[in-house]
């Protein structure tokens, strides 16, 4: 997932991939084991107040079948369920999928084909209608209906999806989600196993909504969910307002846990400026844009008990386009990987305490992570700086010296400067390096597109849940690869068949083995990186949340960020 | 209007009356702030083009390449360019600020490591080299046009005049952007001229291009004046070729006023360039202007004001110096004249 911007088209490429897994056996077992983080404890002495949020612009759509924004995605926490969510604790365990809106995990047979969930009773969305298996099936229905921006890549794997994508508007998902109100029981039946269906069912896609939704993209026109929280007013240029959802009534802690203000504001127009400013003078609780650079060691200063730094399932890093000179020799490509200094790049980014250098591809902490550092001046597993000579002798060798090189990055600060930097870099060990700024609306494409002929560029990549496949898969197999498209997200242009055929080996034992799987997927990522180097990894950033100093409470999920309705005020 | 120059008579008494170059180059030279401005600016360029001596033999630095791991000395002790921070939860890394020693980071570094005085003084050159070409390039099109549509007038002077009236259309800063931004990816590719994406002049072409109509029109007034006035005819009337007529009568004529334009026009496409240059579209990293320099500043406000001030500040002592001059040349060359409404 993008940080901050819908982020469409990138998931396309998964609708040519096949989905190999078996049964949710695995599924079940990973996902599902007993946790040890608990549940927050509701404290009803610090409930009440307003919580202001501050973001300088407004996240898009408020429709949570169709926003793919990190800024709405934290919010939807608190506002919707769908039959399972992620674990609303703190910790590593934010990663387990819990029962939600379903009484228990589902019941998982036919080979790992079907799951049947049993929906709760009695719970209600914030209009006041009682939640029924016939709206989770139309919930389903509408995730065609609306062009959900992953319908076509992670829903296809239901029974009737692909009638689906042919005429969204006549979606019926039959033989896919079979209901019964009697029993209260929803099966979905699939059309091969997939070891990540419960995921994609967690995150706010699968949210639950009146079957009633209109069929389109609601806008900025709140749907009623059944969450601690409603929202009642959306101005995208001002503001958006939640309220406590009448209705609510916990059902389970694990799963949508009560929240504290009394209504939590997010206001909109403000520069990220002003808005540090306005928490600094208690006139703002959080800030959610990245906080800038210069004002980091005057907050981390003077206001370090209002900071949270958490580490993140993320990465930095530039990818090469493995099929233009001068990166389509893998000696140009080690060079570049031997040149670059992380240590710098962290520097550029805030320091050692908001990133780590990486050398993976998979981040520290997530499935399939192994530690190993390929192209360094040393031989160790963690990253001991850059060797320029090495580097400087593969440019020679490969022949490709003096090679004009474009840099594609964004044209905010940070971006810049790491690409300013990279540039600096290439032009010292013997290229001629250009870089090419581009607004952060466009950059993202335009780097995917093999039209526009991008040699190296600055990207990032945030999980959208905890598996190895959303990173390896996603980003550097030839599925994802899609000449002349703009939804093509392994921007390397990275294919190597042998290798493709290993991530279908691990999702396969994936099923079965969810850590032999995961040893695959490292291995996987060893090999990609050490005999191919397609990307120069920079580092893992960590998020910094500012929040003022009349908040309490702040608990952080890996999965969603920090939640916002678990702050409190004093 | 400029007074005109009666070049017959001029000729014929040499020993005569002082010859209105003479006096109006006297009269600039009696003008104590237009002096004083071209001081400034005499200095401004003396300490610019010795950027290569303070950073090569006093500073020791590479003012284009980044530095991010690089150390100084800072009072008698070896520190890093960038300094992460310490305090609190270490959050952050600063660049040094400014030591005011002219060896080691004088005002300072930018958020690359790099020395900002020795950018500083890089940019100065490049902006000037920019501001002054492109007013160059700039003046002589447009006297060209200028000339031609007021000389020739009819269908000439109609077709010129729309022209600069579809360019005159556009907001300046608008169509100087809108250029660059089509420009700066695939540079510039006309028959044999090939101008890489990169390259300087680009925003030096660009400048000159959209400033044309601004000296153009004023310029194509006064020809339209002078091409009626009595010593023309009688040129027209003794059989004079248009060349002769505009290379021996009408130029003379205009160049008070083409000389009170230039300072004037390097002011302007200064700034242009630093407004371009600020938006990250006209001098390309890791080049440096004035703009960028402001560029790079911006990030660095709040710890590092410098970055950004010091150019700024350089932008306002040379750009108030030439139009100081710019004035001072009017009142000298062209003291009717109405230029300055006319941008």
């Amino acid at each position: 997932m993008e940080r901050f911007k819908t982020w469409r088209g990138a998931r396309v490429l998964l609708a040519t991939l096949t989905v190999s897994a078996g049964a949710l056996v695995a599924a079940s077992s990973s996902v599902g084991a007993a946790p040890s983080g608990t549940a927050f404890t509701y404290q009803p002495s610090h409930a009440g107040g307003t919580l202001k949020l501050l973001a300088s612009t407004a996240g898009g759509t408020l429709d949570p079948q169709v926003n793919y924004t990190l800024q709405y995605w934290q919010l939807y926490q608190a506002t919707y369920d769908g039959l399972v969510t992620f674990r609303k604790v703190s910790g590593a365990h934010s990663f387990d999928i819990v029962p939600d809106l379903a009484t228990a995990l589902p019941k998982v047979s036919n080979a790992g084909k079907t799951y049947t969930f049993t929906l709760r009773k009695g719970i209600k969305f914030s209009n006041g209608a009682t939640v029924t298996v016939k709206d989770v099936q139309a919930s389903m229905q509408r995730l065609f209906k609306v062009a959900n921006p992953n319908a076509g890549t992670w829903y296809n794997s239901i029974v009737g999806a692909a009638a689906c994508l042919k005429t969204p508007a006549a979606c019926t998902l039959a033989g896919g989600v079979v209901v019964n109100p009697a029993t209260n029981t929803v099966v979905f039946n699939l059309v091969a196993p997939d070891p990540e269906f419960l995921d994609q069912l967690a995150v706010p896609f699968g949210a639950v909504l009146p079957a009633n939704s209109p069929a389109k993209d609601a806008g900025t026109s709140p749907i009623p969910g059944t969450g601690a929280y409603a929202f009642s007013k959306y101005d995208p240029n001002r503001q958006l307002v939640m309220k406590r959802n009448k209705y609510f009534k916990v059902w389970s802690a694990a799963a949508q846990p009560p929240g504290y203000p009394s209504e939590i504001d997010m206001n909109f127009g403000s520069t990220v400026e002003s808005e540090v400013t306005a928490v600094e003078n208690g006139q703002g609780d959080w800030v959610f844009d990245p906080l800038p650079s210069d004002r980091l060691s005057q907050l981390s200063t003077k206001y370090a008990s209002q900071l949270h730094v958490n580490p993140l399932t993320a990465i930095w890093y530039l990818p090469m386009n493995t099929n233009l000179a001068p990166f389509n020799n893998v000696l140009a490509r080690e060079a570049v990987n031997y040149a670059i200094d992380k240590n710098a790049a962290v520097k550029l980014f805030g320091g050692t305490q908001l990133a780590q250098p990486a050398c993976t591809i998979l981040p520290p902490g997530f499935p399939g992570h192994v530690d190993f550092c390929a192209f360094q001046k040393g031989t160790g597993t963690t990253y001991a700086g850059p060797d320029l000579a090495k580097a400087k002798a593969l440019v020679k060798q490969s022949g490709t010296k003096g090679m004009s090189v474009g840099i594609v990055v964004t044209n905010d600060t940070v971006n810049m400067a790491v690409g300013q930097y990279v540039q600096s870099v290439l032009n010292s060990i013997g290229y001629k390096a250009t870089l090419k700024p581009l607004s952060a609306n466009i950059q993202f494409n335009y780097i995917q597109n093999t039209k526009n002929k991008v040699q190296i560029s600055l990207s990032q990549w945030y999980q959208d849940y905890p598996a190895a496949s959303d990173f390896l898969k996603v980003l550097l197999s030839c599925g994802g690869f899609n000449p002349g498209s703009d939804n093509s997200i392994n921007i390397a242009g990275f294919c190597n068949k042998a290798i493709d055929a290993k991530m279908a080996q691990a999702e396969t034992l994936s099923i079965t083995n969810p850590a032999g799987a995961n040893a695959l997927w490292g291995q996987i990522d060893k090999q990609i990186m050490t005999t191919q180097a397609p990307w120069v990894p920079l580092f893992t950033p960590k998020q910094i949340d500012f929040v003022s100093s009349h908040v309490g409470n702040y608990q952080f999920s890996r999965q969603f960020y920090m939640y916002v309705d678990q702050l409190w005020l004093k | 209007m400029a007074e005109v120059v009666d070049t017959v008579a001029v000729a014929k008494n040499a020993k005569g009356p002082e010859s209105p170059w003479r006096s109006s180059l006297r009269q600039l030279t009696r003008n104590k702030p237009a002096m004083f401005a071209l001081g400034v600016l005499v200095v401004v360029v003396s300490v610019c083009l010795l950027a290569p001596i303070y950073a090569n033999d006093l500073a020791h630095v590479n003012p284009f390449a980044s530095n991010l791991q690089g150390t100084t000395r800072l009072n008698g002790k070896i520190v890093s360019v960038l300094q992460a921070n310490t305090q609190g939860l270490g959050l952050g890394v600063t660049p040094i600020g400014p030591t005011w020693n002219l060896t080691h980071y004088f005002l300072g570094a930018d958020n690359q490591g790099r020395d900002v005085f020795a950018r500083l003084l890089y940019g100065g050159r490049t902006s000037l080299l920019i501001g002054s070409v492109s007013a160059l390039i700039c003046v002589v099109v447009a006297s060209l046009l200028g000339v031609i549509a007021g000389y020739f007038g009819g269908v000439v002077d109609w077709v010129l005049s729309r022209i600069f009236d579809i360019v005159w259309a556009f907001p300046i800063y608008l169509l100087a952007i809108s250029l660059s931004v089509v420009l700066l990816t695939s540079g510039l590719n006309i028959g044999p001229l090939h101008i890489g994406p990169g390259s300087i002049m680009l925003p030096i072409l660009i400048i000159a291009m959209v400033f044309v109509p601004y000296v153009a029109r004023p310029l194509r007034g006064i020809v339209l004046s002078l091409r009626e006035r009595e010593f023309i005819q009688a040129a027209i009337g003794s059989g004079a070729s248009d060349a002769r007529i505009i290379w021996k009568e009408i130029l003379p004529n205009v160049t008070p006023s083409i000389i009170v334009f230039f300072p004037l026009m390097v002011a302007f496409n200064m700034l242009t360039e630093s407004a371009l240059s600020f938006l990250s579209i006209g001098v390309q990293a890791p080049a440096a202007s004035w703009g960028t320099i402001i560029n790079d500043g911006l990030g660095l406000l709040y710890t590092r004001p410098w970055v950004a001030l010091a150019p700024g500040i350089m932008i306002v002592i040379t750009a108030g110096s030439l139009n100081v001059l710019g004035d001072g040349a009017r009142d000298a060359f062209d003291p009717k004249a109405k230029l300055r409404g006319s941008i």
